[in-house]
């Protein structure tokens, strides 16, 4: 029978697994509420584009993101390049590096259902604030958002999600460094590599019980929230 | 917003490197082996070294774009020459740790005879064998084969994985009765784990040379020099050699 406790390196992997998520996942925040909202709102065609470009990590391979990153943030890429300048240092295999990764790579898991739930807010729900004599920033904060928030309950949950069970990207661009930049995913990718099966499942279990718990919350969140009436939710 | 950058640069900050590490980048195939011989590494000599697995070809990618690591054990010799010549590893430091040894492996243990006649079998409906343009072991299973003069009847019925691992996976998995692994992955103290294997004569393909080389952010470690040679030490040889390598004259 193997020793089935968790040792101090799988323990750091889910700590650093955790911080990785929490961390993105506020970033992802601070950039996507913006972006979605403008993203809900633009007639213009530069809205096209930037749906697409920030949908490009939903069917680019994470190795193909990874290298690019990779090559991007090094010491001959232009970003790199800038970091180095700007005395910040060199990102690729830091754990700044893998928030990133993981940023650019579940941008859309985040800015998709917010833009959903933002295009759902009706013209109509804006302008009687705007006649209310709310601000526009007054208006986003206590109309679109309470009114949003099935999409923003969607979009936490994915994008933590998502950043958990990431690999590719972060094994390409974290180098997989114990306490450092190996997370949990490469963890088990190590346990595999290594033979130890029993402990890849167990830590394995662990990230899909976790993910499935997460999910299986949402749906019961969504659901609880759909039974408010429609019109206070600004639906049509 | 103040607390919340004060939260997010703390968050970021966190991290520690004990001065007498060494980070070491091994190939993925060595990983099991190369963890014992860490842990006896560390009782030899007090240093420790921290372990980053990966292909060979990613660490190459990495490494050439900035990786931090002191020391690469790779799964083949032309890595390390290459890193070499990039000006990336220090001159003269390449060095054989071990040679990798092919077997043709079923996890049943009437499958695989001890001489591989198995392959000229019609019934033998698939076989896995690691991309011969990916990988060493890979590229040694294909010379097998057309050593044997098998290669093209073969060759409809190939599966092709991306790594050697991912042809063990397939074959452990029962998704492919057979299939060309390294000896490493079946093989503990000297002994065949479970299933039938015939162990391919080395003269039937190229060299597994696995080298190690010490690399630019190593150069003034005593920890990466004391690792260099405690690869070639008695206790390392002997781990090798258990997990079915076999180690450099």
């Amino acid at each position: 029978m193997p020793d089935l406790s968790l040792a101090t390196e799988d323990w750091q992997a889910i700590a650093l697994t955790a911080r990785l998520a929490a961390v993105t996942l506020l970033i992802l925040f601070a950039i996507g509420l913006p972006l979605a909202w403008w993203l809900a709102r633009t007639h213009s065609r530069l809205g096209s584009l930037v749906s697409a470009l920030v949908a490009v990590p939903l069917v680019l391979p994470p190795t193909v993101l990874g290298f690019y990153l990779l090559v991007l943030l090094g010491p001959q890429g232009p970003v790199g390049r800038l970091t180095e300048s700007l005395g910040i240092g060199l990102l690729p295999f830091t754990f700044p590096g893998l928030v990133v990764a993981s940023t650019l790579f579940s941008l859309p898991f985040v800015v998709q259902p917010l833009q959903a739930s933002f295009a759902a807010v009706s013209e109509r729900m804006l302008e009687v604030a705007a006649t209310l004599r709310a601000g526009p920033l007054d208006t986003f904060w206590h109309v679109v958002l309470p009114l949003s928030r099935p999409g923003l309950l969607s979009a936490a949950v994915l994008g933590f999600a998502h950043t958990l069970g990431e690999f590719g990207v972060v094994l390409m661009i974290g180098g997989n460094i114990p306490g450092r930049t190996q997370v949990l995913s490469i963890a088990i990718y190590n346990r595999v590599e290594a033979f130890e099966y029993a402990h890849a499942h167990l830590l394995a279990g662990c990230l899909l019980v976790f993910s499935f718990i997460a999910l299986l919350a949402l749906q019961f969140i969504n659901r609880a929230v759909s039974t408010t009436p429609a019109m206070l939710r600004g639906g049509a | 917003m103040r607390r919340f950058l004060c939260c997010l640069a703390a968050l970021l900050m966190i991290s520690s490197v004990r001065a007498d590490d060494v980070l070491v980048a091994v190939a993925a195939n060595f990983t099991a082996p190369m963890k014992e011989i860490a842990a006896s590494f560390e009782q030899a000599t007090g240093h420790r070294a921290r372990l980053a697995f990966g292909s060979t070809g990613k660490l190459y990618a990495q490494i050439r774009n900035g990786a931090p690591f002191s020391v690469l054990l790779a799964a083949d010799a032309d890595t390390p020459e290459m890193l070499e010549r990039l000006g990336l590893a220090v001159p003269d430091s390449r060095r054989t740790y071990a040679i990798g040894r092919l077997a043709l492996w079923s996890p049943d243990p009437a499958r695989v005879d001890l001489s591989g006649r198995i392959l000229a079998d019609p019934d033998l409906e698939r076989l896995a064998l690691a991309n011969p343009k990916l990988a060493p072991y890979g590229r040694a299973a294909e010379q097998t084969l057309k050593a044997l003069g098998l290669w093209e009847t073969l060759k409809p019925r190939l599966v092709l994985a991306e790594s050697i691992s991912q042809s063990f996976q397939f074959v452990a998995s029962g998704n492919v009765p057979a299939g060309f692994v390294a000896l490493s992955q079946i093989m503990r103290d000297g002994r065949l784990l479970s299933g039938s294997a015939w162990h391919v004569p080395a003269y039937m393909h190229a060299p597994l040379t696995q080298d190690l080389v010490l690399l630019r952010p190593g150069a003034d470690s005593a920890a990466a020099a004391a690792l260099v040679k405690f690869m070639g030490s008695p206790q390392a040889r002997r781990v090798i050699d258990d997990y079915g390598y076999r180690v450099p004259p």
